[in-house]
């Protein structure tokens, strides 16, 4: 099955089975800066834009995507450096392999949200289950990042 | 995991209907989530993106869901944030994460009548109504009584009306399946109490809330609700615990809806 998508910003033709999710579609297009971590729709590494919205690609069928726009870490290359600068100045980074759902849900929410508090930050990234440097470190650069306190 | 011969996106509802009914094990397509946990082999999958159901309309006297809306959209609708005192956006909101909200669909939840569902509970503390292209429009309380059949759920209707709503739930985590829900709704003098995840499917306490209708004391009120209401034991907890946590929560509920009356 052949789906066409935008993927960050480029016209692209995936291609996948029929009961394919959008996870393995993207990795098998050498997108494997997706992880799955627990490929049961709960820990939020494989998390991808879809249209903008923050999405788990292990838990979308590759069709949902057709005709849509998928932004991958790839795609936000620069606002991703940004908030690995902070997240690394925080002491917050440690092996990075859940780096890029979460970069991905962060940034997703500083589009989305007007000047959230602690409990709208907290509520925003409670999707994201895998971060072993611990939660508090990663919530003050998220707020640095957010500019907020 | 489950596993699909075909796939197809129908561009009317007719025809989605049509490959349904076609054979026995096609099935209809939602957001996958619990689907996918399972290990189900699916015929023809049929994909509803392209039947435009996808949206929340505030009509003269009901607010439209179609069925394919997410349950981000429900969280952050500005329409249901305004009615019945937010209880939709709330209910919705423990489940996973953002990002699994913005893939599981009001149409598969309510059709498939979870147990465990969070959205069930609170449609039922309002007047809800079901649309199913065949079976046609029904009330929720209805459908969640009828036998399975197969059918395709295209919309569901709220009733805009003033009513307040409180939802109360208990989850051994956040994010995590409630080990029980409660629901409590007020228009005027009519009450409703209905407890989810008991683990059973949602369910309307009649006779409490008709106690409550009449005056009746918050504690004798969820007494009866807990007697009348069937609590059963899985692995999350027993029928003993669900009834003890449901008193709380529907003393808290009672309480949170007169606070606003």
């Amino acid at each position: 099955m052949e789906i066409k998508v935008i993927l960050n910003h480029k016209p692209v033709t995936l291609v996948g089975e029929k009961d394919e999710f959008l996870a393995d579609i993207l990795r098998n297009h050498g997108r494997l800066s997706i992880r799955k971590g627990c490929n049961t729709a709960c820990c939020g590494l494989c998390t991808v834009w879809l249209d903008g919205k923050p999405t788990l690609s292990c838990n979308i069928l590759g069709i949902r995507a057709a005709g849509k726009e998928i932004t991958t870490i790839e795609g936000i290359a620069q606002e991703a450096e940004e908030f690995a600068q902070v997240l690394v100045a925080e002491g917050a980074e440690q092996c990075g392999f859940c780096s890029p759902g979460f970069i991905m849900t962060v940034v997703a929410m500083k589009k989305e949200l007007e000047n959230p508090n602690e409990a709208d930050i907290i509520h925003y990234l409670t999707g994201n289950l895998c971060r072993c440097t611990g939660y508090m470190g990663q919530l003050r650069a998220v707020k640095t990042y957010l500019g907020v306190k | 995991m489950f596993t699909l011969l075909d796939l197809v996106q129908p561009s009317t509802i007719d025809e989605a209907y049509q490959i349904l009914m076609a054979k026995r094990n096609n099935t209809v397509l939602g957001g996958c989530a619990f689907l996918r946990l399972g290990s189900s082999r699916i015929g023809t999958g049929i994909e509803l993106s392209n039947l435009s159901l996808q949206y929340i309309k505030e009509q003269e006297e009901y607010i439209e869901i179609g069925a394919m809306t997410t349950f981000r959209e429900l969280e952050t609708s500005p329409v249901l944030a305004q009615y019945f005192t937010g209880i939709l956006p709330k209910a919705v909101s423990n489940i996973i994460g953002v990002q699994f909200r913005n893939v599981v669909t009001v149409g598969a939840s309510v059709f498939s009548r979870y147990g465990f569902s969070d959205l069930i509970t609170a449609l039922l503390a309002l007047d809800t109504e079901v649309e199913l292209y065949k079976g046609g429009r029904m009330p929720l309380a209805e459908f969640l009584l009828r036998k399975y059949e197969k059918d395709l759920l295209t919309r569901i209707f709220i009733k805009k009306e003033g009513r307040i709503a409180s939802y109360q739930h208990m989850r051994n985590s956040a994010s995590d399946f409630p080990l029980v829900n409660v629901a409590v709704s007020c228009f005027g003098d009519q009450w409703r109490i209905v407890a989810g995840a008991t683990p059973a499917r949602a369910k309307i306490a009649d006779k409490a809330s008709l106690l409550l209708g009449r005056g009746g004391a918050i504690e004798d009120v969820v007494d009866v609700a807990t007697q009348e209401i069937i609590f059963g034991s899985n692995a999350r907890g027993t029928a003993e615990y669900r009834k003890a946590m449901s008193k709380v929560l529907i003393k808290r509920g009672i309480q949170e809806v007169l606070q606003w009356k």
